[in-house]
């Protein structure tokens, strides 16, 4: 029983990696680039949230969406600003730009007089709810995560396979002069992944926020994500998801069985294995380059 | 305007170029030497810093600007080198053996992360060498009895043969003696047909293996040079700082390390010793501005950290072969004038294509 318990919280746990992992991939998949810039925007994300309920009083509910709506404009100004005058450039140009983007992200928000600094706990109205299951305790905070990475996930799935803009976001990430000629506006859609990349990033904090509270360091977790959408594959959306939820098993099950450290490093174990005999991913795509 | 008339072959892979490059780096070469009489105590260690920083520059250079191999987990080849010099040092264990001992041991690290690197590369390869640096950095946190686990550990004096280096100065003309041997390496490695064949892994992977470049060796070859460099510069680090902890040597030490080749100017060995000294000096002029911010900026505990997003985004964005680059037009500006053009050195404009596509 204890080790179905211990495996519940790694599949939340991994249900967050999956969310972060999910903008990487939506970035990636689109515009063929990685952004190190993920867990910021999920850390801005969460303080638009705090910043609505804890400051401005408003309701939990209205709160999501205005912070959804401002973290979309900010993905989007980000995206403007920074990323499209080096379109074209290498793709380590972006990934040093989004490292930048990072930096400044993480020391503005250090540097909000009295609330930057400090820990904050982010009210929500499920926070305290929880289920027994058959000797399993579900936390709501943990069943809310669930569902809400499933139907994220099943949406973005979805708009890639059949709407007219997923799949215009894929030949733009598959030819960008080839997607131009064809009349698809490659530096809009561009502006518009970073600002769904950013709407991903803040349900992501929003939902982390009730489990490992609000500050300015907690985009740190990104870099846990990593491992998870490469395990998934890096291109594909369902991956990113399943390899979150195998990295968050592999990470509490190493905790519970395996001496103290094995959990911080299991992750990274996952994902050097995964990088050696498998470079594609569970659901990568098997193909190579051309001259 | 300097014309060079070619006579020999040996002319074109020659360290020094011409009586210009000859003068300039004796000058600099003399000035560095006697350092110790004319600079002050607190700028002499701010120098042994910067030396210490461009070896390990120089690694990652070799690496990422030569071969073209991103590497976000250099920090962890730094804190082998770091961790063994402390340990043999604890043992009196003469100076050039740690010395030799840390780069080997950081090199057959280096070999085990080469391996994805034959399978993988871009972006993924920085995946899995920063998945590696996390290994690392916990295996060193976690191996108690040797590391001192996060507690951390004192690193005693350097000992050379029956001279304890135990001065200011004594260090520094140590990591003088260092820097300038491992520089006269990368040259001569950059000059050989080795650094030919990782220039060529660099600009084409498919055109340099159909002329016959043995990839996995050259890959392999230069994950363990940048390795050996970066365990060279964690031992004097070490030494330097006189305590080490694992997470000195963690992903924020390896963003820094490149950040410094990015912002020197990637692809030139310059660039590395022009990272290092921004790196270096960045916090010194931070400190001096801050005094005349208004206070809710100046004094704000992220300062630096935006300052460095910034530098690093105005960089990538125009400046992309950094501060060497910039030297460079400067320099073709004033050889040339007044005929300096404004397209001089633009590069043509390359539209994405995917990786993943036939």
């Amino acid at each position: 029983m204890q080790v179905l318990q211990v495996i519940f919280s790694g599949v939340a746990q991994g249900c967050i990696y999956g969310l972060i992992a999910l903008g990487f991939v939506l970035i990636y998949k689109a515009t063929e680039t990685v952004t190190f810039a993920q867990g910021e925007l999920m850390m801005l994300g969460a303080f638009a949230g705090l910043g609505c309920v804890s400051y401005l009083g408003w309701p939990f509910a209205v709160a999501v969406w205005v912070s959804l709506l401002v973290m979309a404009c900010m993905g989007w100004l980000i995206e403007r600003v920074v990323i499209n005058p080096v379109l074209g450039e290498p793709a380590f140009a972006i990934v040093m730009l989004t490292i930048g983007v990072g930096y400044v992200a993480r020391g503005l928000v250090t540097m909000i007089p009295d609330i930057g600094t400090e820990t904050h706990n982010l009210p929500v109205p499920y926070a305290d709810t929880s289920f027994n299951w058959g000797g399993v305790v579900l936390g709501a905070t943990q069943l809310v995560v669930m569902a809400t990475t499933a139907l994220l996930c099943g949406a973005l799935y979805l708009m890639f396979k059949y709407s007219r803009v997923g799949i215009a976001m894929q030949a733009t990430s598959q030819n960008q002069l080839a997607a131009y000629y064809m009349g698809i506006p490659v530096k809009r859609l561009n502006s518009l992944v970073w600002a769904l990349a950013a709407v991903v990033a803040t349900v992501a904090g929003l939902l982390l926020a009730p489990i490992t509270f609000v500050h300015a360091n907690m985009g740190f977790i990104g870099l846990k994500a990593f491992p998870a959408a490469v395990v998934g594959g890096f291109g594909s959306l369902p991956g990113a998801i399943v390899g979150g939820i195998l990295i968050g098993v592999v990470e509490s099950l190493s905790g519970f069985w395996l001496p103290e450290g094995f959990k911080d490093v299991a992750a990274y174990v996952v994902v050097l294995l995964m990088l050696v005999f498998k470079p594609n991913g569970l659901f990568g795509d098997n193909l190579r380059k051309k001259v | 305007m300097r014309f060079i008339f070619k006579t020999s072959y040996q002319q074109d892979i020659q360290l020094a170029r011409h009586g210009g490059h000859v003068f300039w780096y004796s000058a600099l070469l003399l000035g560095l030497v006697t350092a110790p009489w004319w600079l002050e105590e607190y700028w002499l260690a701010q120098l042994t810093f910067v030396m210490i920083y461009s070896i390990m520059g120089l690694g990652l250079m070799l690496l990422a600007g030569f071969t073209g191999l991103f590497s976000i987990g250099n920090a962890a080849f730094m804190g082998v080198g770091a961790y063994v010099a402390a340990v043999l040092s604890a043992h009196g264990t003469p100076f050039p053996l740690t010395l030799a001992l840390a780069a080997g041991l950081s090199a057959l690290v280096g070999a085990v992360v080469g391996l994805p690197a034959l399978r993988v590369k871009g972006i993924f390869l920085g995946i899995a060498t920063l998945s590696f640096g996390f290994i690392v950095e916990e295996g060193l946190a976690r191996w108690e009895s040797v590391t001192g686990g996060n507690a951390g550990m004192h690193v005693k004096t350097m000992v050379l043969g029956s001279w304890k280096v135990d001065n200011a100065e004594s260090f520094y003309a140590v990591c003088l003696g260092v820097t300038v041997v491992c520089t006269l390496a990368v040259l001569n490695v950059l000059r050989s047909a080795t650094g030919r064949a990782l220039v060529a892994i660099r600009d084409s992977e498919i055109s340099a293996q159909s002329m016959g470049i043995h990839l996995a060796y050259y890959k392999t070859l230069s994950f363990m040079l940048s390795a050996a460099l970066a365990g060279m510069g964690g031992a004097l680090y070490a030494h330097k700082m006189q305590f080490i902890s694992p997470e000195q040597f963690g992903i924020l030490q390896s963003i820094d390390l490149l950040l410094m080749v990015v912002i020197g100017g990637l692809g030139s060995v310059h660039g590395a010793f022009l990272g290092a000294i921004f790196l270096i000096t960045m916090p010194q002029f931070i400190t001096l501005g801050k005094d005349y911010l208004p206070t809710a900026i100046g004094q704000a505990p992220g300062l630096q950290s935006v300052v460095y997003g910034l530098v690093l985004i105005a960089f990538v964005m125009f400046e992309p072969m950094g501060l060497y680059g910039r030297w460079l037009k400067v320099r073709t500006w004033f050889e040339l004038f007044p005929f300096y053009r404004k397209g001089m050195f633009k590069r043509q404009k390359s539209f994405q294509k995917s990786d993943r596509l036939k």
